[in-house]
Parts: C-alpha cells; sequence; structure tokens
C-alpha cells in the first residue's frame, strides 16, 4: 500500500492504495465518487471516462499513481449545479434510458465541445465512437451534443 | 433425447401473467400502505398529517405529492410513466409530484419488468389508483362548500367548484379526505381521454438530473456500513465443480478477508440460479480481483465439455433431413396438402437461416449487496424479477422468503438478463458465511461467460407461390435449443398450406428471456423468406404482404398457444410505414430499402429502412421509419419514441455483428474486443416514428419494435445489391457488388 494524494473535482484527497489500483477503484471504492462507472475493465466500453487536466482519460486503465500531480474531474465535478450545457440538453431532450453509461458519454462529450464548440455529426462519431451505449441512444446523444452547442451558443451571446 | 438443463425459453409465460392481471384484476390490496402490516386498516390511512388513499399514493398539507413506482426501472422509462398516469388521474401539479421508487411489498401488486408487460399490466390500476385519491379530494372539497361533488374539479393539484369559481389545494384538503372511507376502486369514475393534459406530452425522465450528475442510483453504487466486496469465479465449462482451489495462497493476498469453496447448485440441476464456484472476499473490489488473478482451480466435469457450435450445426443440418414423426421431430401445425402445393406451385423457394448465441452485455455488470444476519436478510439489487430474488435467496439461505427485505435499485440495463438474479443468490450463501454485508461484483468475462443466452436457431424453409403470385405454401423446420415456436406463428392462418416442424438439440448452455424472445430471431427469418417469395413471385413486397394479410380483420387464435392476430392492425403500420418511408422510388444501385413487420408483445410494428452498400461491400443504415400501433393511448411521448428509437438501433446492433462462439462447453468471448457492439458511428443516421392509434388498450414498447428491424434491414441490402443475408450476423456475408 501507498501513500497518493489526488486532486479531484477540486478537492484534495489522501488515499492509502495498492499503486497499480485503477483510478476507478479509487473513486469508486475510496472517494465514493460513484458516478464513474465500471464495464469494462480494459478500455473498451469508455463508461470510465473521466477528465485527466480536462483531456478525456479512462480511469479503469489508469492507475491511481498516474493520477497523482494531475486535475481529476468526475462526472460530479463538470459543473456547479448540474448546469453545463450537455447536462441540460440531456435533460432537455431526455436522452438517458438506462442511463448507466451517460457519465462516460458526458465526460467525453464535455472534452469535445471544450476543443470544437459546434461538432459536425463527422466530429461528434469520431469524438464518440470510444463510448458504448447498450440501449443504444446514440440517436439522443448525437442530437444532445447539438443541442449543448446551440445552448453553449446562446450563452455566449448574452455573455457579449 | 434427454431434457435440456435449463427449461426452454417460454415467451408466452408473461403473456398468461398479463391475462391474468388483465381479467379482473383484484386491486383490494392497494389500499394498504405499502410497509405496513396486513392487519393495517383497509381504506384512508393518516400518519404525520398526510393524506395517504392507497400504495401508490401520499400527499402532504403541503401540497406535494409523493407516487410511488413499483417497477423495476431498466430504462425503459416507468419509473416515468406510470407515475404520470396516477398524476393524470389524480388531478396533480407534475411539477410538484415527487416519485418514489417502491421497494418489494405485496402492497404494490406485481413488481418485475418483463415481457413489456409493465403498462398493459398496470396502466388500467394506476388510473384507478389516481382516480380513487381524486374521488376523496373532491368528496372533500364538495362537504366543505357543501355542494354536490359533480360540480367539482381537480386539476393541476387544486380541487375547483366550477360554477362559483372557489379552489382550495390539494394540501388544504389532506385533513378532510383522510377522514374519508375509501371509495371501491373498481366503481370510481375514470377521466376521459380526451381530457388527459399530461399522457401524451413529452415528460422527461424523473431520474435525468441524478443521471447526468452521477448520483449513487444503481446496483453497483450500493454501500452498507461493514460491506466487503466479492468476486465469484465459476467453472468456465458450465457444470463443472471445483475440487480445489490455491485458497491458502489467495487468503495470504493483501486485503483478502477469506476465500472457499462454495459447492452447491440452487436450485438443483439449474444453471441460472447458485452454481458450484470460489468466493473470494476482500476490503475493497480491487483487492479481490487483483486476488482473483492468482486463483487456480481444478474443475471437474461440465457435460458439455466437448460440444462445440460447429457440433450444433452440424446435428441441426442432420436434424433438417429428417421425416415428421422422427423421434425428436415435433409437427406443431398441418394445414393443407403441402406436397401437393409445392407440385402445382409457379415458383418454389428453399433456404436455410441461421442465428448464433448472444450475450445480454448488460453495460452495468451483474451485482448484487446482500446482508444476511441470522434468519433475516437485505438484499438491494439491480433486479428485474425482485421477487424472484428474494425467492432464490430464501432458498439458499434456507429462510422464510417473508424474512428477506428488497430494495430495488436503478439498472444498468435489463434486456431480460436480470429476470434472473443469480448474483443475488452468491452474494446472499457468501454474505451467510461472514455475516456482514457483501456486495458480489461480476467483471465483463463473467457477465460473457455466465449469461443466460439468447439461444442460436436454424431454420431449414420451402415456400411457394402460385400462378397467381400468391404465397401458397410454407414448410419451416425449426431447430434450436429449445424452441417456443408455436402453431400459431405467423405466417401460419394466412396460407392455404402450412407445416412447421420444431426440433431440440441436447444442450447445456444457459438461455435466458434475450429483449423480445423468440420474436427477435423468428422476425427476421420470416420476413426475410417472405421477401425471397415475394421476389420469386415478381411483387413488389409492401404489396405483396398487404395481399398476404388479407381482408380479414381479427384471425382467431388456434391451438393451445394460440393467439389472436389482428390483420387490420398490420396492414395499417405496414400501409403507413410504405406511405411515410417513400416506398417504391427508385433508387440507385448500392440503395435500397426493405421491409419488416411482426405482432410481438401486444404491438403491431413496420419499419422500412433504408442503406447504402458500397461496392467493397461497406454498410450504412441512412434511415429507419417506423409505424407503430400500440393502441390507444402513448403515455410518455418522450421515453415512448425514446424506446422505439432505441430498439430499432439494438435490433441493428444486435444483427450486425454479435456473435458468441460455443467451444467445449464454454463461451470463447470474455470482453468488447471480442464482441463489437454497435457504436456511434454506425447508429441509423435518421429514424422517424408514426403513431398508429388504434382503439385497443395501452401495451408495452421496451420489445417490440425491435423484431422489424433486423429484416428489414436485410431485405434492403437485398435490395441494394442483389445478395441475401440468411445467417447472423450480418458481418458474416459478404455484401460487396460490382
Amino acid at each position: 500500500m501507498s501513500k497518493f494524494t489526488l486532486q479531484v473535482n477540486g478537492r484534495s484527497h489522501e488515499v492509502d492504495v495498492a499503486p497499480e489500483t485503477p483510478l476507478l477503484w479509487v473513486l469508486r471504492d475510496n472517494l465514493d465518487l460513484v458516478g464513474t462507472k465500471f464495464g469494462c475493465g480494459i478500455g473498451q466500453c469508455a463508461a470510465c471516462t473521466v477528465h485527466l487536466d480536462g483531456s478525456p482519460a479512462r480511469a479503469c486503465l489508469t492507475p491511481v499513481s498516474a493520477a497523482e500531480g494531475v486535475k481529476v474531474t468526475t462526472i460530479e465535478g463538470l459543473s456547479a449545479g448540474s448546469q453545463h450545457p450537455l447536462q441540460r440538453a440531456w435533460c432537455e431532450l431526455d436522452v438517458a434510458q438506462c442511463g448507466y453509461c451517460q457519465a462516460g458519454q458526458l465526460m467525453s462529450a464535455a472534452a469535445l465541445l471544450a476543443r470544437n464548440p459546434d461538432p459536425s455529426d463527422a466530429a461528434i462519431d469520431e469524438a464518440m465512437a470510444g463510448n458504448l451505449c447498450r440501449c443504444a441512444t446514440y440517436y439522443r446523444i448525437r442530437a444532445g451534443i447539438h443541442r449543448a452547442a446551440a445552448l453553449s451558443a446562446a450563452s455566449a451571446e448574452v455573455r457579449t | 433425447m434427454s431434457a435440456p438443463l435449463t427449461a426452454p425459453v417460454d415467451r408466452r409465460s408473461f403473456l398468461k401473467l398479463a391475462a391474468m392481471a388483465g381479467g379482473g384484476l383484484v386491486i383490494g390490496y392497494y389500499v394498504r400502505p405499502a410497509g405496513l402490516a396486513e392487519t393495517a386498516k383497509p381504506g384512508v390511512e393518516s400518519t404525520d398529517g398526510l393524506f395517504i388513499p392507497n400504495a401508490f399514493i401520499r400527499i402532504a398539507p403541503d401540497g406535494s405529492v409523493s407516487v410511488y413506482s413499483a417497477r423495476p426501472e431498466v430504462g425503459q422509462g416507468i419509473k416515468t410513466s406510470l407515475p404520470m398516469v396516477v398524476a393524470e388521474e389524480l388531478g396533480a401539479d407534475w411539477k410538484s409530484v415527487t416519485v418514489i421508487s417502491a421497494t418489494l411489498d405485496d402492497a404494490f401488486g406485481p413488481q418485475f419488468a418483463g415481457g413489456s408487460l409493465s403498462t398493459p399490466m398496470s396502466y388500467e390500476t394506476m388510473r384507478k389508483m389516481g382516480a380513487a385519491a381524486r374521488t376523496l379530494l373532491v368528496r372533500a372539497a364538495a362537504l366543505t362548500w357543501g355542494v354536490p361533488e359533480g360540480e367539482c374539479v381537480a386539476e393541476k393539484g387544486v380541487v375547483r367548484h366550477t360554477p362559483t369559481g372557489r379552489s382550495l389545494r390539494f394540501g388544504d384538503l389532506v385533513a378532510k379526505a383522510s377522514t374519508l372511507p375509501a371509495p371501491d376502486e373498481n366503481s370510481v369514475r375514470l377521466k376521459d381521454p380526451k381530457d388527459f393534459t399530461l399522457l401524451g406530452t413529452r415528460v422527461g425522465g424523473v431520474d435525468n438530473s441524478r443521471v447526468v450528475t452521477g448520483q449513487p442510483l444503481f446496483g453497483i453504487d450500493q454501500k452498507r456500513p461493514g460491506m466487503l466486496f466479492a468476486v465469484y469465479e465459476k467453472a468456465p465449462v458450465w457444470g463443472a465443480r471445483p475440487l480445489s482451489a490455491n485458497l491458502d495462497h489467495i487468503k495470504g493476498l493483501p486485503g483478502v478477508r477469506d476465500a472457499f469453496i462454495i459447492d452447491r447448485t440452487v436450485p438443483a440441476g439449474q444453471l441460472t440460479g447458485l452454481v458450484p464456484g470460489v468466493a473470494i472476499v476482500a476490503d475493497s473490489t480491487w483487492a479481490a480481483f487483483s486476488a482473483r488473478n492468482e486463483l487456480q482451480v481444478n474443475w471437474e466435469g461440465g457435460r458439455l465439455a466437448n460440444s462445440s457450435w460447429d457440433d450444433f450445426a452440424r446435428q441441426a443440418g442432420e436434424m433438417a433431413k429428417a421425416a415428421p414423426g422422427t423421434p425428436g421431430v415435433a409437427e406443431e401445425r398441418r394445414d393443407g396438402d403441402i406436397d401437393r402445393a409445392f407440385a402445382g406451385a409457379a415458383r418454389v423457394v428453399e433456404a436455410s437461416y441461421s442465428y448464433p448465441f448472444i450475450s445480454h452485455t448488460n453495460l452495468e455488470p451483474q451485482n448484487s449487496l446482500v446482508h444476511v444476519q441470522g434468519d433475516r436478510a437485505e438484499i438491494w439489487a439491480p433486479t428485474q424479477n425482485p421477487d424472484g430474488a428474494r425467492k432464490l435467496a430464501a432458498q439458499v439461505l434456507g429462510i422464510p422468503p417473508e424474512n428477506i427485505q428488497v430494495t430495488i435499485t436503478r439498472i444498468g440495463g435489463g434486456f431480460g438478463r436480470r429476470l434472473d438474479n443469480d448474483p443475488s443468490a452468491e452474494a446472499a450463501a457468501i454474505s451467510q458465511r461472514l455475516g456482514v454485508p457483501i456486495k458480489v461484483m461480476w467483471n465483463r468475462a463473467d457477465d460473457f461467460q455466465h449469461d443466460h443466452y439468447r439461444p442460436g436457431g436454424f431454420h431449414f424453409l420451402k415456400g411457394s407461390v402460385d400462378s397467381t403470385g400468391a404465397l401458397s405454401a410454407w414448410r419451416s423446420h425449426h431447430v434450436s435449443f429449445g424452441s417456443n415456436m408455436g402453431s400459431d406463428d405467423y405466417p401460419a392462418r394466412f396460407v392455404p398450406n402450412y407445416v412447421l416442424l420444431t426440433s431440440n438439440l441436447e444442450n447445456g448452455v444457459p438461455q435466458g428471456p434475450w429483449r423480445a424472445p423468440g420474436s427477435n430471431t423468428y422476425a427476421w427469418v420470416t420476413c426475410c423468406f417472405l421477401d425471397e417469395l415475394a421476389h420469386a413471385a415478381g411483387r413488389d413486397p409492401v404489396e405483396f404482404n398487404l395481399a398476404l394479410l388479407g381482408d380479414r380483420d381479427l384471425v382467431a387464435g388456434t391451438g393451445p398457444r394460440g393467439r389472436p392476430y389482428n390483420a387490420a392492425r398490420m396492414r395499417q403500420v405496414v400501409r403507413v410505414v410504405a406511405e411515410k418511408s417513400g416506398w417504391g422510388k427508385t433508387l440507385p444501385r448500392g440503395k435500397g430499402m426493405g421491409l419488416g413487420y411482426y405482432f410481438s408483445h401486444q404491438g403491431y410494428i413496420a419499419e422500412v429502412a433504408e442503406v447504402t452498400v458500397t461496392p467493397a461491400g461497406a454498410l450504412t443504415v441512412e434511415r429507419v421509419v417506423g409505424a407503430v400501433d400500440v393502441g390507444s393511448q402513448i403515455v410518455n411521448l418522450s421515453g415512448a419514441e425514446n424506446q422505439v428509437q432505441g430498439s430499432i438501433t439494438d435490433g441493428l446492433n444486435a444483427a450486425w455483428r454479435q456473435e458468441l462462439d460455443i467451444q467445449k462447453g464454454r463461451v470463447v468471448q470474455s470482453n468488447f474486443h471480442e464482441y463489437p457492439m454497435l457504436r456511434i458511428p454506425d447508429a441509423p443516421r435518421a429514424i422517424e416514428i408514426h403513431w398508429v392509434r388504434t382503439d385497443n388498450p395501452p401495451t408495452g414498447l421496451g420489445e417490440p419494435a425491435l423484431p422489424p428491424l433486423a429484416p428489414a434491414v436485410c431485405n434492403a441490402i437485398f435490395a441494394a445489391t442483389g445478395k441475401r443475408v440468411r445467417q447472423l450476423p450480418i458481418s458474416r456475408t459478404d455484401l460487396s457488388w460490382t
């Protein structure tokens, strides 16, 4: 066991775990942040997607030792008061069915919108191809990302 | 042939339940508030100032309304839709309604989620629950004002006296309503559906905000004080037992609390409950997973250790040559004179269709949390069948079922897999030994290799058209692993000469219901072969199929498992989908449209797929149009469309690339890298849904929109390329063309 200091959602946490423990299980078992989901354990479904210094990463493949010294953002920290445009769009368009994959979908989509505020269908397909949705809500995921882009643009106009 | 280890999937068992529920359902038990004893005074109870007219509704003095959702939420949207039905009849303001997930309690009546039955079984009951409560609120207001009840209406959380405009909020009426005797739910006045203001509108899922913020809703998210984490290694070959394992080594690994063999099968002889294995209990999920990597087990036996898919396919081919009357070949139905029809036919077509075993692949791996304390236990599980979990755990633990409480969590995908409760059996057995709360966590390989699979199957078909181009004969031999094709399976009753034979191959592969059991493959076989016959007749497939559906409206069921088939409803959805899809338009080579239609789970649904296939054989599903008749009332328009969009995409998901390989009594695949699932780039580019409303009771949408998709796509591929897909997954067929 080793001690690690993690910066998660703007807060500092100290954990004492085996160094190879995936960040996924530290978040879920040690920090009680269970929004990040276990699906496959080998980076094939992306239900565990988090941001490391703003870039999407699979928490099931990220050893806790590699998460030290970077800013970790999980679905619980995506926004204050669930007001991220994607979260608003997801509620407005009623995207989820079972909802299990949606935290990972949202984290991947948030990273996409951060670098491409108005993505085409092709750009969405490319950025989101790693994320499985077993309920196959892809039709609404695509629509949800477009809607979030529009909500972001609208609020940007209000600000300027 | 000896009996299979697992019972054949009976897709009609749910329908039987539905029929029982539909015919004069006794709803008296609903008036007992949940959580109170059987002896609680029937009728209206009031505690803490709440108005509790029945098990499903609580109204507080501040006017807030709580509605209990009794059915498990698997993503079908039932936690939103059934409370909407209650709120509609109650006259509540939806914004003031809080939906609470019910625990397992007899007060709520049936609490499973399967067979697309929640809506047909509960719709009228939920209306009556809301109406009974509204009746008391209106009565309380009328008594307060000294006016006739008939002059008062309840809407948006307020009772109004129409002639004078006076009004009282629900919260103001709680105290008085609580003193009134409960009305008979079966005689309360229901709203005229034309006055509905909530049903049929778009309402977002009640848990949406919690889903998008990662709240602990799912089974996997549950925790209890003192909980330990367990994994349970079962034999890779089904039915094998652990003789020994390196338990001392495992117990010495970091974080491991215990490791032991469980050599029990509950229920005896079944593969879908507790089966023998090795448990490892640890301080954390990762400690348990890590220790498992070092586990070595000596397994013994396994009935199918030398059986493989190729053997099944070979046996099926031999079986297909057997004549009716041969042992193992059952004749389910015989109409007319099939040999004479074939002899006199204008065209005869023969084809064999096959499809593999596939997995449910719930994205939330199987799990359950159980705490056993002496002769009592608590279960927190993502189960579609909580009463089944209770009964199975009771059997494993040797305690009475009534000593077990079940909390039903949100479920990360059901698709039928979670009608079985094996993870709860495992957690119960382990918790009984340790006496602390145990969360059993499966990994993805467990999920693939210990699923209860959608069975594969083989269909050997011969059909003919006569000189007028009409379907004249249909002979089908279904060889499978527990056929549930019935004598009425379409196109039985619509073709004068018809023979259906079924045979079952001996197998020990665990099977279970997979979204639209039976129908999810029979629709593909049936509609694809009908398309072959339409082309053989030189007729347009829509026109050919409409002619086949004939001019009768309701066609009676025949035989012991017979069901009526409403041909008028089916013709209508076929006509609508043809019109809305632009059927008949000229498309260039490499593009095509195909039709699929099927009656399942009480829904009449037709779909047209429009595909592009490149000369190199790359498939794109450009557009799917669906026409859906699930009765008179769509409950939640947003949820209903989501189900149909998802079913269409999931139908493509299953048909395109999914395939399990069975080698020497085990499934080879262990994770998604070996089992390609549909991802967003391959999802249909456009999906259009057209509701066809008919004067029939509302029925469910979790399943029936899936079966027509695969034949629609495969028939479109034929239209685009001239290539027939007679084997699933589609990816097995070279679609290239020149």
